[in-house]
């Protein structure tokens, strides 16, 4: 089975837990290891890593793909003006995808906790079922929410389908909740407490007042109409660009998923403004579906050809 | 006699299919043995976490060779037939044997080797394995729970030659994933398999491992002198998640002691699968008790300090809606929240719901004996919880959230009550709501959702009932028996009826078309007082009754509009945003479910099935009157007056019948003819005299009385019967003859059928 590589070892064995930045690093040199193309974050706003079209199109097709990258993920709802020790507007997701899902993946996965200093021997880590599901992308997969002493660290899923289509070949999709798990690590009980790095900074000296402006801006100042214009000049652009005939001789589908990916973050937006009645609801997630419906069977479809 | 062992070792399975997973393991895998002749002394199939294992017993090496018998084509059928017999036979006509006009075929079957034929079995139990959800690793198309990873198989001590999907079956096993050697186990049979699973730390059997749970449990909170809140469900998920299971106690931070104790309880175990404490004076301890799959080098500690700080974040959350829903006002808020939830698309929101339950449980109360404003403000205020922060988290707490926020915000604890109560009776064996007003909503809710549903036809069929409406059935039946409630099902289903009228409002009219007038009401129905219009409303309720009904958008605001002139090829409607089926129709099946379901409820009881079908031929709409029938005949039926009863009838109703296939049978009254033989005479008085004590004791209710009156009845028919000859030669003696014996009949005829009694 897997056997630790010595570099992490090391890491494991120095007392000193690891700061959020030596988390990230730390991932980025294991999951290198294993093979992947450590990407950077997609430079759109997004609610999950998953929506990065490193996972979400490139699940689809038949090609082999190994990434993982830091995703900042948007969810305007859960702002609390950096006063909850829990809950952010804006945090980061760890996103490792392996396609196909490699036979031993849960026992690479276990290696990367240890990496991080999370030690199998003393911590209680629990496979728990959790299908995943996100209806505005139509993905869908089984898996599990990953406990280590009741708190979910990671999201396991083996993708089953995304963007509505069944996939061809199954991925392996990780995602860890950096802030969670660093907390958990550091062993403190506010996320602002975090130590970012071994200088001094911490957590709170670079994202409080981010928190606090931009939780005032979603719940207070954001312009609804505004938001509902951006959307519906979303979702046209969609469709037009799809249909636009190009020099390429095929449609622009990453452009296009671009869009998808905005009009599911003013959707967010929206959402968090109260603007969105539940009647509405169920129709604006299926016209977003709709549109990565669209994206997913286009790109699904030049990935055959290519 | 050999054994059988198989185990799928696989990534780990959902802890809420494993027992349904075993199940079906040993009965899909006894099924093949016992279809290919195969007998065995035991099966038994073991899951957990990881593992889905069988272990059969005493299964032959051998199956015995078989002689099947197929039947053939008649001597008589063409000749065709016979060569699509043979083809399919294999044989020739010449080893046919004709039997009584029929070729029969007899086909040997040479005995087989156990061991060939079990890798074909499992074959295709595994590919046709009933998971409630699979799923397809890497580039393979096959479906199992999760990964599957290994394969053993052994039968009588050697591994039975067998692949799939790559994986080829071996003797080998793991142990558990942190705690055992990390190396694959060689195993010879069963005992070697469970003892090397002890020795690498894994429980095999999932009652084994309740028992550790349960056990430890109950011992590491009486050693910190608190007590365990069991909870069997709980239990059983807990067993499916671990495969060394090591019950710890933690630590919750005593400061959300103040939340109350169902929301910490479902907190614990909803989220994080804990067991709620209690302390030594029955009160929410500031306690869990986490089940580990693991010893810690450290004895737990770093456990149950990692398992506390996430209670606290989740009890955080708790705190968080609890202050939020307190808020004063709370109840109107939530109320305007439930006009923008959909109950279902065919019936509206959930304010239309709350709408209905209030006229009907203001209809109720006085059924019950409940204050009839109580009753409506209670069913108004019973569903809004449904809009707060606390239930949208615990959709269980819903009723029980309502009932302390109703109590914080001071209200009548009678309506608090029936908030908190209303959703009961939750199944068989849940209690009944206490009190006339939880007992009114309660009833208004039930049948809401019942009739509601029949309404737009959505009815349970077979084993499919996803609104749960045999419960909610359920549910109302115990009621009324309980409370006495002294109503037709019919009446019920008429009030839901007009309870319809609340879709009026707001852009919506009601519309009905009944035989004689076609009419709306409008959204300012209820504004009206004249007389006039007083009795329009009157007449359009009836008209609820009369009409399937339709809500239909309008822009005009009147309120009342009933046109009787007669407008011949009156449009369909087909605007309507809301379509109801006709009272006549959905009345009637709501009636008949019902008395299918106190049939039920009945047989449950213990009641004789013959004497349920003996009152329920009365069609008696009145559950309590029924049931005091039926416990009446009962009680009657088990004394010597119950052979009585039954003699007298059945002489009776036997001469009717035999008399009925000679040509219709008289309907007039008894009377005394002259010359009438004293036993005749006699017979006709006792009729007279006891069908006025049977009155009476019919108008009390007293039902038993009513019965003993008739049983005393058999001598008088026995002398009767053999004192005269029935079918006399007189045209009019015979006719008044058969009109006593109907009389005598007649007599049980509002109680029960009797001829229906075996």
């Amino acid at each position: 089975m897997f056997a630790p590589n010595f570099r992490y070892l090391q890491m494991v064995m120095s007392s000193e837990p690891l700061s959020f930045q030596d988390l990230i690093l730390t991932l980025h040199s294991y999951w290198s290891e294993q093979g992947c193309a450590i990407l950077q974050p997609y430079d759109v706003e997004v609610g999950a890593g998953t929506l990065h079209p490193a996972t979400v199109l490139r699940a689809l097709g038949k090609k082999p793909w190994k990434a993982a990258y830091v995703q900042p993920s948007r969810r305007p709802v859960d702002g609390r003006y950096g006063e909850n020790p829990n809950r952010l507007q804006h945090y980061y997701q760890y996103q490792v995808i392996l396609k196909p899902n490699p036979e031993n993946l849960q026992a690479l996965y276990l290696g990367s906790l240890k990496a991080i200093g999370l030690d199998p021997q003393l911590h209680d880590i629990r496979f728990v079922e959790d299908d995943w599901e996100n209806p505005t992308v139509g993905a869908w997969g089984l898996g599990w929410e990953v406990w280590c002493d009741g708190m979910e660290v990671t999201q396991y899923t083996y993708f089953q389908g995304v963007g509505g289509i069944e996939v061809d070949v199954v991925s392996g999709e990780l995602t860890y909740g950096l802030e969670r798990l660093a907390m958990y690590v550091q062993n403190v009980d506010n996320v602002y407490d975090l130590k970012f790095n071994k200088a001094g900074v911490k957590y709170g000296d670079v994202f409080k007042e981010q928190e606090r402006q931009f939780s005032a801006f979603n719940f207070e100042a954001s312009d609804v109409a505004t938001l509902k214009r951006q959307f519906e000049d979303m979702e046209i652009q969609v469709k037009r660009i799809l249909a636009t005939p190009n020099s390429l001789g095929y449609p622009l589908v990453l452009p296009a998923y671009d869009h998808v990916l905005k009009a599911s973050h003013l959707f967010n937006l929206m959402d968090a403004r109260g603007a969105i009645a539940v009647a509405e609801r169920q129709s604006y997630i299926g016209r977003i579906r709709d549109l990565c419906k669209a994206c997913a069977t286009e790109w699904a479809r030049q990935e055959e050809a290519r | 006699m050999a054994q059988l062992l198989i185990e799928l070792f696989s990534e780990e399975i959902p802890a809420r299919m494993q027992l349904g997973a075993a199940r079906d393991f040993e009965r899909l895998f006894g099924a093949k043995l016992t279809a290919a002749g195969l007998s065995f002394d035991t099966i038994k199939a073991y899951v957990g976490p990881r593992r889905l294992a069988l272990h059969v017993e005493g299964l032959p090496t051998q199956t015995a060779a078989v002689t099947d018998e197929v039947k053939g084509p008649k001597e008589s059928a063409p000749p065709q037939a016979m060569e699509g017999f043979l083809r399919k036979v294999g044989l020739t006509q010449d080893k046919l044997t004709l039997e009584n006009g029929v070729w029969m075929a007899r086909i040997e079957k040479p005995g087989v080797k156990t061991a060939d034929v079990l890798g074909e079995m499992l074959r295709d139990v595994i590919l046709a394995f009933p998971w409630p959800k699979s799923m397809r690793s890497g580039t393979s198309t096959f479906r199992w729970v999760r990964p599957l990873k290994r394969i053993l198989f052994l039968f009588d001590g050697q591994v039975i030659p067998f692949e799939l999907e790559g994986l080829r079956a071996a003797n080998l096993t793991e142990g558990h994933r942190f705690l055992g050697s990390g190396q694959a186990l060689p195993v010879t049979d069963f005992d070697s398999y469970k003892q090397a699973l002890i020795d690498n730390s894994v429980i095999l059997d999932h009652a084994d491992r309740q028992t550790i749970i349960l056990e430890t449990a109950r011992a590491v909170c009486a050693e910190a002198g608190c007590e365990l809140i069991e909870d069997q469900g709980l239990l059983e998920e807990v067993a499916g998640l671990n495969e060394f299971p090591v019950p710890l106690l933690g630590d919750m931070d005593p400061q959300f002691l103040t939340l109350p104790p169902e929301v910490i309880k479902t907190s614990m175990r909803t989220h994080q699968k804990y067991f709620a404490v209690r302390d030594a004076d029955g009160k929410m301890a500031a306690k869990f008790v986490i089940t580990a799959n693991m010893q810690a080098s450290d004895g737990g500690a770093e456990i149950k300090r990692g398992n506390a700080k996430v209670l606290s974040a989740r009890l955080s959350d708790g705190v968080f809606f609890w202050k939020e829903d307190n808020r004063a006002g709370n109840f109107d808020q939530w109320l305007t929240k439930l006009k923008g939830v959909t109950f279902h698309a065919k019936l509206g929101t959930m304010a239309q719901r709350v709408g209905r339950i209030e006229a009907l449980a203001r209809d109720i109360a006085p059924l019950v004996g409940a204050n009839a404003d109580t009753a409506a403000e209670a069913a108004r205020l019973a569903k809004a919880d449904l809009a707060s922060h606390m239930v949208g988290e615990f959709p269980e707490l819903q009723g029980v959230m309502g009932g302390y926020y109703a109590d914080a915000a001071m209200l009548d604890p009678a309506i608090a009550d029936a908030i908190r109560q209303h959703y009961k009776p939750q199944g068989p064996s849940d209690s009944l709501p206490d009190g006339a007003v939880s007992a009114a909503v309660a009833l208004a809710d039930k049948l809401d959702t019942l009739i509601g549903f029949f309404a737009i036809d959505e009815k349970p069929t077979g084993s499919k009932d996803p609104f749960a409406l045999r419960r909610s059935a359920l549910g109302i039946l115990r009621i009324l028996r309980h409370y006495n409630v002294r109503v037709s099902l019919s009446d019920l289903a008429a009030n839901w009826y007009r309870t319809l009228l609340i879709y009026a409002g707001e852009g919506r009219s009601v519309y009905v078309d009944t035989e004689n007038w076609r009419g709306s009401a409008g959204p300012r129905w209820a504004e009206g007082h004249t007389e006039v219009y007083k009795t329009y409303l009157e007449e359009f309720s009836q008209g609820l009754l009369e009409s399937p009904v339709w809500v239909r958008p309008t822009e005009r605001d009147y309120d009342l509009d009933l046109m009787y002139e007669h407008v011949p090829n009156v449009p369909e409607v087909t605007d309507a945003v809301l379509a109801f089926r006709s009272f006549a129709q959905v009345g009637a099946e709501f009636e008949d479910f019902m008395a299918d379901r106190l049939r039920v409820q009945l047989k449950d009881d213990g009641v004789r099935f013959d004497v349920i079908e003996a009152v329920f031929a009365l069609k008696d709409g009145d559950v309590v009157r029924l049931t005091r029938k039926i416990e009446a005949l009962e009680t009657v039926l088990k004394t010597p007056k119950g052979d009585d009863l039954l003699a007298a009838h059945k002489r009776a109703a036997n001469i009717l019948a035999a008399e009925a296939k000679k040509g219709a049978l008289p309907k007039a009254e008894p009377h005394v003819l002259p010359g009438a033989p004293d036993v005749e005479m006699a017979l006709i008085k006792q009729i007279n005299l006891t069908r006025r004590s049977v009155e009476a004791a019919l108008d009390q209710e007293k039902y038993i009385d009513a019965l003993q009156e008739i049983a005393a009845m058999r001598h008088g028919v026995d002398a009767f019967l053999e004192g005269v000859l029935v079918n006399a030669d007189d045209a009019a003696i015979r006719s008044n003859r058969l009109a006593i014996l109907r009389a005598v009949c007649d007599l049980s005829g509002e109680i029960a059928d009797l001829s229906k009694i075996a």
